[in-house]
């Protein structure tokens, strides 16, 4: 039997990047939150900088859940499954994977959030791809802003404003929509590399800009500026300069002692009254099994867990899995493209040793809808993003440009000259969601507790394969003026499990084809919320954190001003 | 920022294997004008090879053979034998790797097994040229015998780049030899706008990440750690 605890008013699932910043307006507005973490807290020396740790063994001095569950994927659902990840690419601590990510923090561009009207609008109907579920959003960029800019705040965004209040800066970036103010803080500085490639940028006509991240580019608050070490990349911050969850919007929702954080809890089930209403949560925790009753729950994990979390609670009056009476938990799902990147070679130093994933430069000449499409086999496009970071490990993995063997004296010759001489791109690029991806239950693989995990079903389409190959020549041209004597487009990959997974609990208002509605709460069930990328029905060409945060802060937002008819 | 270096080398208190290397070998191998010293795999400078913790003797041996070809000692200095990367897979194999320890030993016996069929002797045994030859068949996936013989060439290459290139903390990359024959700087807590300049080129600092008091202490995980990452997730 469950031991049963005492009722709060909400329950949120998950204390990561998106949970960690729904809590805050909750708590801030009185409610009383329990929130319930996988993993444990971690602290700055638990950070070390150690590539082989944080790069290659998947974090082993953090309690990772995640690790015991990881997504199947196969390409169509008449293939087999592909080989299996042996690490999960998101973690479990409070704050999530807020702790290693690289903190690239862009808001959407105005076009995502409307790919179908604006599409249709200036290249017809008959542009959308084939077989694509995409909608527009439910609001636009218009409506998201004073939460981006409340978020960009909590957490602390380094960065140029390019358009405020419709005035262009060229400073930042110009195609970005308009906010109302500049960052809080400046942007992180500039790298030898960088100033490099931004140059060679402007040689082309095209505009480069530094691209905005959660990490300080001074002192913010009581929290010191980044020094640039160059562990940032899969690695947590030794000084807390970046601005995970764990040091900004937890710490903060703890103060004012109405948030109780419950580590290492794994939950098993959201519960259903028999009126079809959520009435809290079961989960495990050191081997006993609790329920924590709510008037309200909050799902709030990564993608997978909270498709995987909805469809493990069946009940009588949701057979399917919990608000999937209409069949769309698990649909409209997709992973960024981010595979089909480019590799240079420079015929000089970089010295790009330090630094972090986040201290680069973008151009967005290519992305969106920024550049007519008339002429083009496809809609969308892709975020160009350079960046300083490099470390031993993966330099001496690098591809040798054909020059050289793989190994022996050859090779050793080779990576002796050219360890830091080579770069590698970071490509973002438009993917739609399309009818035949999709997530469920795999029917044969569970995790140790004899739970199906989360199936991706999913492949890349001809549209994202386009935008690839045009993305990836631009990249070409970049290196090429910058100086570059050698480059290799990579692979554009499979769609196995991403760090940048969308969809699954599509937001929307049509109750036929989406899960939660445009504020983030369930179509079926009016006291469960849903938060994360899981909610967004458009990835964009760039990071979808500060995104999925900004409409985190909205829900929280609106579970408080709505708390009558969220509960009634 | 509270971290101060540590004046002794940690790591070489807890690498027993390092710890019985003389002093002298810990000095660089490369010349400080940047002038590798020449010398063929069986130079003087090589630590002795201590007993596996992992693998039996042999398999040790073949594993030791296998990275010495991969990453050779040669003109541009010291290879995978110098920084021990096989000493760091054999230990790791026992502990964060430790899921892979039977693919070494059948990937290890069905070498040995194919340089007996097409070459009479062990693989260890056999010249650099025997060696090199059977590496690039297995790499290829034309090892008759040895079936899905290039995956196994593809962990071993990527272990041994592993060892050569790690932390020393893990126990390979002894003396920075990785680090060193690419330049890498090493481990800094912070780094200068003027670090960062096209042109500079940082002193290397060879400090290992737990060389810095702040990464060098003993709460629980990192203790499960220094034990070869034997917990969640491995």
């Amino acid at each position: 039997m469950a031991t049963e605890l005492k009722k709060t008013d909400v329950v949120i699932v998950g204390l990561g990047a998106v949970g960690g910043v729904a809590v805050l307006p909750i708590v801030e507005a009185g409610l009383n939150v329990v929130g319930l973490e996988a993993g444990t807290w971690l602290r700055a020396d638990d950070f070390a900088p150690d590539e082989l740790r944080n790069n290659y063994r998947g974090w082993p001095q953090a309690v990772q859940k995640a690790n015991r569950e990881i997504p199947t994927h196969r390409p169509n659902a008449s293939s087999p499954n592909s080989p299996r990840l042996a690490i999960h690419p998101m973690m479990n601590a409070v704050g999530g994977t807020s702790l290693h990510y690289w903190a690239q923090s862009w808001r959407l561009s105005p076009w995502d959030f409307k790919v179908m009207s604006e599409t249709t609008r200036r290249y017809g109907a008959s542009r959308i791809p084939k077989g694509s579920t995409v909608e527009d959003w439910p609001f636009g960029l218009e409506e998201l802003e004073p939460y981006y800019d409340r978020v960009e705040r909590e957490i602390g965004v380094s960065g140029k404003a390019g358009n405020i209040d419709g005035r262009i800066d060229r400073g930042g970036n110009i195609f970005e929509g308009p906010r109302k103010r500049e960052y809080p803080m400046p942007p992180l500085r500039g790298s030898g590399f960088t100033e490099m490639m931004t140059n060679a940028a402007r040689g082309l006509g095209w505009h480069a800009f530094p691209g905005p991240a959660a990490v300080n580019s001074r002192n913010y608050g009581n929290r010191t500026a980044c020094v640039y070490h160059g562990f940032c990349n899969r690695g947590g911050c030794h000084v807390n300069a970046k601005g995970s969850t764990a040091v900004t919007t937890i710490p903060k929702a703890l103060s004012t002692k109405r948030l109780d954080v419950v580590t290492e809890a794994h939950v098993i089930r959201i519960d259903v009254n028999d009126k079809g209403r959520v009435s809290g949560v079961s989960y495990l925790k050191s081997g006993t099994e609790y329920f924590q009753p709510a008037d309200v729950v909050l799902l709030a994990g990564y993608t997978y867990e909270n498709v995987r979390l909805l469809l493990l609670s069946k009940s009588k009056a949701f057979p399917n899995g919990l608000s999937n009476n209409h069949g769309q938990v698990g649909r409209h799902y997709f992973s960024h493209n981010t595979g089909a990147s480019v590799s240079a070679l420079f015929p000089r130093s970089l010295n790009s040793w330090y630094g972090l994933p986040a201290q680069g430069v973008a151009v967005d000449n290519w992305a969106d809808d920024n550049f007519d499409h008339a002429g083009l086999d496809f809609i969308g496009g892709g975020n160009l993003w350079i960046y300083s970071d490099r470390r031993p490990i993966g330099a001496a993995s690098m591809s040798t440009f054909g020059r050289a063997p793989r190994w022996g004296t050859a090779w050793k010759t080779f990576i002796k000259e050219n360890a830091d001489r080579a770069n590698t791109a970071y490509l973002q690029k438009t993917t739609l969601p399309y009818e035949d991806n999709y997530l469920d239950l795999d029917p044969n693989v569970t995790d140790p507790l004899g739970y199906p995990v989360c199936r991706i079903t999913a492949e890349f389409k001809e549209n994202d394969r386009a935008v690839g190959a045009f993305i990836q020549d631009k990249m070409v041209e970049w290196y090429r003026a910058a100086g570059a004597v050698a480059t290799d487009k990579l692979p554009l990959g499979t769609m196995g499990p991403s760090t940048h997974a969308y969809g699954g609990t599509r937001m929307g208002n049509n109750t036929e084809t989406n899960v939660v509605n445009r504020w983030g709460f369930s179509h079926e069930v009016p006291n469960l919320g849903v938060v994360g990328a899981s909610v967004m029905g458009t990835s964009g060409a760039r990071n979808p954190t500060l995104t999925a945060q900004a409409l985190a802060w909205r829900t929280g937002d609106y579970l408080t001003r709505s708390w009558k008819e969220i509960t009634a | 920022m509270n971290q101060r270096l540590i004046a002794r080398r940690e790591w070489l208190k807890r690498v027993g294997a390092a710890a019985a290397i003389p002093p002298r070998m810990l000095l660089p191998i490369v010349t400080p004008s940047g002038e590798p010293i020449p010398g063929p795999a069986q130079s003087p400078i090589a630590p002795a090879v201590s007993a596996p913790e992992t693998l039996t003797a042999g398999e040790a041996e073949t594993l030791g053979a296998i990275a010495a070809r991969l990453i050779p000692t040669d003109g541009n200095g010291p290879g995978a034998t110098e920084a021990r990367a096989a000493q760091y897979i054999d230990r790791a194999l026992g502990g964060a790797l430790s899921s892979f320890r039977d693919t070494y030993r059948a990937g290890l016996a069905a070498l040995d097994q194919y340089a007996q069929s097409t070459k009479g002797n062990s693989f260890a045994r056999l010249s650099t040229a025997d060696q090199d030859a059977l590496l690039r068949d297995i790499e290829r996936n034309e090892a008759a015998g040895f079936s899905q013989s290039a995956a196994f060439f593809n962990l071993v290459l990527a272990h041994t780049i592993q060892g050569t290139f790690c932390d020393p903390h893990y126990g390979g990359n002894v003396n920075f030899a990785g680090w060193d024959l690419i330049g890498y700087p090493g481990v800094r807590l912070a780094v200068s706008a003027g670090e960062q300049g096209l042109n500079a080129r940082p002193a290397p600092t060879h400090m290992s990440a737990y060389d810095y008091r702040m990464f060098s202490g003993s709460r629980p995980a990192r203790a499960a750690l220094d034990q070869g990452g034997r917990h969640h997730g491995d």
